[in-house]
């Protein structure tokens, strides 16, 4: 299989279903960039060159750069979809969900439901998350575990080239609205791709790693850290399940309580704060649904509960690290 | 409103100050010693002096992201800056906050805001407390031709003319919203002309004209001292620099920024037409050049010196953590 980066895995794929689907557009700050300027046409593509290339393949009409007016980005999304469309929204940072978050929550999210069941709204919104680049206290967070907690929207967060591509296919075909994360960080992340149509239905956690002392829930960049951390317990002779949800909302619970079955022992793993985020949302899942399989206390490494910091030391001490994974690891594995 | 030989140095060394801070950040940034996420103000000095000199500590400003200009206006401390943006356990918000989030309350410094569009309804509040406290204190709000789109900055024009606020809508339209044209993202091509609309007066200047920033934040903070309500000022401008450091700028022509650096240049005109017309001269101006250098030095020097922002600091400020 050919390996890619995230970001070309991203890229490749709204270039196949865009050419797919004459219905997809793509809207956003800077999807295209250059309007207005005296230098080229799409002189950007996404800030992180995720739409890099659409504009010029399927031109302005399907590829439509916004003033900066996120809550219009996601509203226009929206109105677009209910009248036969399937509206890409891109966010330039997950942080901006703040200013339109009124369209999402009230609007996309509702609809379905609240007109009986009479109406899809078959959107996606795009947006690059996480810490990692110094970026700071609004331009860092993981706001995934708001977003997970509205009922209506599903929710991805993937962690490589391949989960980017077949959850992505998959978001877009589906006629739900998909809010759909990317980690920043994760972009330049390189992996096998397949080739081809590949689709990775909602809701099926992947099973990263096996093992038989832990099970390790983590999600996105977590994911690499959980890895780091379990090739160096390994060493010392502690193996564990490393499970990765991909999905949020829906959640696959029977994965992880099948991997408990075996181990008992239970780590997740969150760059949110720990509050009413994912970690605490499966730690209690896992209470509720599997507290016969536990044989020690669940162990959430999450970032502490405060804004993201900007000073570089601040930053990599907010974000859960590899060794932070070992420490919670060791402590299930020696209750 | 005439500028005595005192403001005039004054008004120079702010802009001069800036320039300097931005030019050297510029060349800083790119050794890789600076973390984060970077937006120079250079081209736009002449807005945050014309507009600041009118403001005294009691006075009230909110930035935005490109904000160095706008806190070295409003008097913040020039090291304590240059030590927050290397993220320095001194820096003015204890390397918590980056270049983007740099505030000083002592200096009526309310924040610089990573959030287009954020700003102007903090500024709106901030007159609700000045009119509240009947002190005749005013507030400014900084934005770019961006965030005049922002639905949040139209709600708070329309709240400060509801409840005829003292608060000043400073626009400076510097040809760009990041990557993307302002004469295609404003869609009437007038910010002034829309902020009229919204019931409340407006001007419009050239950006790079000291004197004619100076003089029409003047005429609009009498007014708003007089207690008629709010008031906007658009600045044409341009930045020197991309949206961000790092930013290829591949949607400006390879000679704009060149063509604006010879024709568009505040500083420049500035000092053309104070010697020009005899209110300084040249070895005023040059003698403000080296104390500015020097002092640009040793912030840099100082920053580079200064301890990283502890760990321990993590988890302070917040009323609990977890």
């Amino acid at each position: 299989m050919p390996v890619k980066s995230m970001r070309d895995a991203l890229n490749e794929t709204l270039h196949a279903e865009m050419a797919r689907d004459e219905k997809i557009i793509i809207l956003g700050e800077d999807v295209a960039g250059g309007a207005g300027g005296t230098g080229v046409e799409e002189a950007a593509g996404g800030i992180f060159g995720v739409s890099a290339g659409l504009y010029t393949k399927f031109g302005k009409e399907r590829v439509i750069d916004t003033p900066i007016s996120e809550s219009a980005i996601i509203g226009a999304a929206a109105g677009a979809a209910l009248a036969g469309y399937r509206p890409i929204a891109e966010l330039m940072f997950a942080d901006f969900i703040g200013v339109s978050m009124d369209q999402l929550y009230n609007q996309i999210a509702k609809f379905r439901y609240m007109f009986g069941g009479k109406t899809r709204c078959p959107v996606v919104v795009r947006m690059p998350t996480g810490a990692g680049m110094n970026m700071g206290a609004q331009h860092s967070q993981t706001i995934y575990p708001i977003v997970t907690s509205v009922p209506g929207l599903k929710v991805v967060i993937p962690s490589n080239p391949a989960d980017a591509k077949g959850l992505m296919t998959t978001a877009l075909r589906d006629d739900d609205p998909v809010v759909f994360f990317e980690h920043k960080a994760l972009y330049p992340r390189k992996g096998e791709v397949p080739d081809g149509e590949y689709m990775i239905p909602f809701g099926e956690a992947a099973l990263v790693r096996e093992g038989e002392d832990a099970t390790v829930v983590a999600i996105a960049r977590m994911v690499t850290f959980a890895e780091k951390a379990l090739d160096g317990l390994e060493a010392n002779g502690i193996t564990c399940d490393l499970i990765d949800p991909r999905t949020t909302s829906p959640l696959d619970l029977d994965t992880i309580l099948e991997s408990l079955e075996g181990t008992g022992r239970l780590v997740i793993v969150d760059e949110s704060p720990p509050r009413c985020s994912i970690a605490s949302d499966i730690a209690g899942m896992v209470a509720s649904e599997g507290f016969d399989l536990l044989k020690a206390p669940i162990q959430m490494v999450t970032a502490p509960h405060t804004p993201v910091p900007f000073a570089k030391d601040l930053e990599r001490a907010y974000v859960p690290s590899p060794d932070d994974i070992s420490a919670a690891i060791r402590k299930v594995v020696a209750y | 409103m005439a500028l005595d030989k005192t403001r005039l140095l004054e008004a120079y060394r702010v802009m001069k100050t800036i320039r300097e801070f931005e030019e050297r950040l510029h060349v800083e940034i790119a050794t890789g010693a600076i973390p984060g996420f970077t937006h120079l103000y250079s081209g736009q000095e002449a807005v945050a002096a014309g507009v600041c000199m009118h403001l005294s500590d009691d006075d009230y400003i909110v930035s935005t992201h490109r904000g160095h200009g706008h806190c070295i206006a409003k008097g913040c401390d020039v090291i304590g800056m240059m030590k927050e943006i290397y993220g320095r356990a001194d820096g003015l918000c204890k390397g918590k906050g980056g270049s983007m989030h740099i505030a000083d309350f002592d200096k009526g410094m309310l924040g610089a805001n990573a959030i287009v569009g954020g700003g102007p309804p903090i500024a709106t509040g901030a007159a609700i407390a000045t009119k509240l406290d009947g002190n005749g204190k005013v507030s400014a709000s900084f934005g770019g031709d961006g965030s005049s789109n922002q639905g949040t900055v139209f709600e708070a024009m329309n709240l400060a003319v509801v409840l005829k606020l003292p608060t000043l809508f400073v626009y400076e339209d510097n040809g760009y919203g990041e990557h993307t044209g302002t004469s295609y993202a404003v869609g009437s091509d007038d910010i002034a002309g829309r902020c009229e609309g919204f019931g409340m007066t407006a001007k419009k200047v050239d950006g790079g004209d000291f004197f004619a920033v100076y003089e029409a934040a003047g005429e609009l903070f009498d007014q708003l001292r007089a207690g008629d309500g709010p008031a906007a000022l658009e600045c044409t401008i341009t930045r020197f620099y991309g949206h961000y450091e790092g930013d290829p700028q591949r949607y400006r022509a390879k000679d704009e920024v060149a063509n604006f650096r010879e024709s568009k240049d505040c500083l420049k005109n500035f000092r053309q037409r104070v010697t020009g017309e005899g209110l300084l001269d040249d070895s005023d101006l040059d003698a403000i050049d080296a104390e500015v250098a020097e002092l640009i030095d040793r912030a840099v020097e100082e920053a580079k010196a200064a301890p990283a922002a502890p760990i321990s600091e993590l988890e302070t400020d917040v009323y609990i953590s977890y």
